[in-house]
């Protein structure tokens, strides 16, 4: 079989190029003084100095806060969704999974600026309002259609990632506590939920991740002056030309969001080892596109 | 079929709600892709101008050929790249592999921007001119560790002996290779093509920053336009999202019916 180990050669030059590589630049780049020849370098952390200024927290610490109330909403509302389509029957579970999926191929660009024509102030919703004899609300360009903007793109993998745990659990067990007498609630609360707390944490990076560094959704629905940490980075590097500070923006979000993972990680004790059976899954690779 | 059996309208209004929640901005998108006006928020008559002016717009029909040929082009070479690499791994001892797939999952765990930046830096540091190659090979690049993450659980379930014994009996390396392995895991050959491909044609952040010289796809189209969109864009989607779920019926469809088709045979 030693002839196909080395149908892995090619992939490890490309590796080198295209991920190693890049990353070591950005760390270059965040600790080095801007406008240098490719050469010279002068090393500085004046980047992360310049960093921790007030206004720059405020949008580091409102990204995080955005990113939080999206998990939490998506967990609060997916859950029982998930919960009721693994107790349909096989045939409906595949429909409502195929329906749930289907926006999801659809440009998410696309799908963020439809959010406009329904929140704006002369747009659809306002319009029903008016139809019901209320007063119109203005909600567009405020923190509520950003998030109502990431729930809607990042709920979705929730869902399905909660969806392949409680699809995949062990019915016996559930007979097994019915039979010893428990009632509907204890069985949900102390069989069922505990199950499925590794579906909760892998949904959780899956839409904490794209929450925190998305700057597509902030633009879109938050305004031309609505900053979160995505939005900075591509200023940054896209506007202002300053790709060193750039750079060292983008690590420090990495770093911020690594601590979040491993935090999240602590949440329960039994994650490490039934972890495995996730990731295995579909919820893990196949919907991990933002 | 977990749990415990609640009051019957609670399911159906949870989950009725949360598909509406899903689609109303589809729905809306393609009513409005009909619209007579160039509002997206008023209703002035049925038309279907925006089509006409979509493949009329230059921009447009660049933009969509930059999407379809990266597209089917990234696929490709990210398939077969992917395909050999996940092999190659099956085969490999466990520390080369797990080196392998701690590297090759970083563009995975990694916000996009992050990798999208770095590619950048990478192009820059090179002195690429940033174009439609830079957007193929970051393409090429981000899909390869999704292939491998799909085609490795099938190799897991293969029976090593069977390729051994091919080459036992006179296949070289590559017979056994091409006749014996490949055919055995051509679901997730497939499966591995299909998420490159969707990850391709939809993606922005990654192909935002590595394009230059006015090389645009679908979405940095869309992006662009924010501020003078027009209701072009909603007929590109409207006709992308019936192509989509065409395509997503008959995959899920086909083999339903198929399998009916078998238990009535038999």
């Amino acid at each position: 079989m030693k002839a196909f180990r080395s149908l892995v050669k090619p992939y490890l030059f490309w590796m080198a190029v295209f991920i190693v590589i890049p990353m070591l630049l950005i760390v270059l780049y965040a600790f080095t003084q801007q406008g240098n020849d490719v050469m010279t370098f002068t090393f500085t952390i004046d980047n992360f100095v310049k960093f921790f200024d007030p206004i720059f927290l405020k949008v580091l610490g409102k990204s995080l806060q955005i990113a939080f109330v999206t998990t939490l909403v998506s967990i609060i509302l997916g859950y029982p969704v998930a919960y009721f389509v693994a107790n349909t029957k096989e045939k409906t579970q595949t429909l409502l999974i195929l329906l749930i999926t289907i926006p999801m191929w659809i440009n998410m660009l696309v799908r963020t600026y439809s959010w406009i024509s329904i929140l704006s102030d002369n747009g659809f919703l306002n319009a029903i309002l008016k139809a019901m004899g209320l007063s119109p609300v203005s909600l567009m360009y405020t923190d509520f259609a950003v998030s109502l903007g990431m729930v809607y793109n990042f709920m979705p993998f929730m869902i399905l990632s909660i969806y392949t745990v409680l699809a995949k659990m062990d019915k016996a067990l559930i007979a097994a506590s019915y039979d010893l007498g428990a009632n509907r609630l204890q069985t949900f609360l102390r069989i069922v939920l505990p199950l499925s707390v590794p579906g909760i944490i892998a949904g959780i990076t899956l839409v904490f991740l794209p929450a925190v560094s998305t700057f597509v959704i902030p633009k879109f629905l938050g305004g031309g002056n609505y900053m979160l940490i995505g939005n900075l980075i591509e200023n940054q590097f896209i506007t202002v030309g300053e790709w060193n500070f750039g750079s060292a923006i983008s690590l420090i979000m990495a770093m911020v969001i690594m601590g979040s993972m491993l935090l999240t990680r602590r949440l329960d004790r039994n994650v490490e080892e039934s972890d495995k059976g996730v990731n295995n899954g579909n919820g893990g690779v196949m919907y991990g596109r933002h | 079929m977990v749990g415990t059996k609640p009051a019957k309208w609670l399911p159906f209004f949870l989950i009725g709600s949360t598909l509406l929640f899903f689609y109303l901005p589809i729905l809306i998108m393609i009513v409005f892709s009909f619209n007579g006006s160039r509002s997206l928020t008023n209703w002035a008559g049925f038309s279907t101008q925006w089509y006409t002016q979509l493949f009329n717009s230059r921009d447009m029909m660049a933009a969509v050929m930059t999407t379809v040929s990266i597209a089917l082009i990234s696929t490709l070479v990210s398939t077969f790249v992917g395909t050999i690499t996940a092999i190659g791994l099956s085969k490999s001892n466990k520390v080369i592999k797990e080196t392998v797939l701690m590297i090759s999952n970083l563009p995975i765990l990694n916000p996009e921007i992050v990798t999208a930046i770095g590619l950048m830096l990478l192009f820059s540091a090179f002195a690429i001119r940033r174009g439609f190659a830079t957007m193929l090979l970051a393409h090429i690049a981000f899909s390869i560790p999704y292939v491998i993450l799909t085609i490795l659980p099938k190799l897991r379930t293969l029976d090593p002996n069977i390729a051994e014994a091919a080459m036992d009996l006179g296949a070289t390396p590559w017979q056994a290779l091409v006749k014996v392995i490949v055919p055995q895991i051509t679901p997730g050959i497939v499966a591995g093509a299909l998420i490159a491909f969707t990850m391709s044609f939809d993606d922005f952040v990654i192909s935002y920053f590595v394009t230059g010289n006015g090389v645009k796809n679908i979405s940095i189209l869309v992006y662009t336009m924010s501020k003078r969109i027009n209701p072009t864009i909603n007929a590109l989607s409207t006709i992308l999202v019936v192509i989509i779920t065409i395509a997503l019926v008959l995959v899920n469809v086909l083999p339903m019916l198929r399998k009916k088709e078998r238990i009535a045979i038999e």
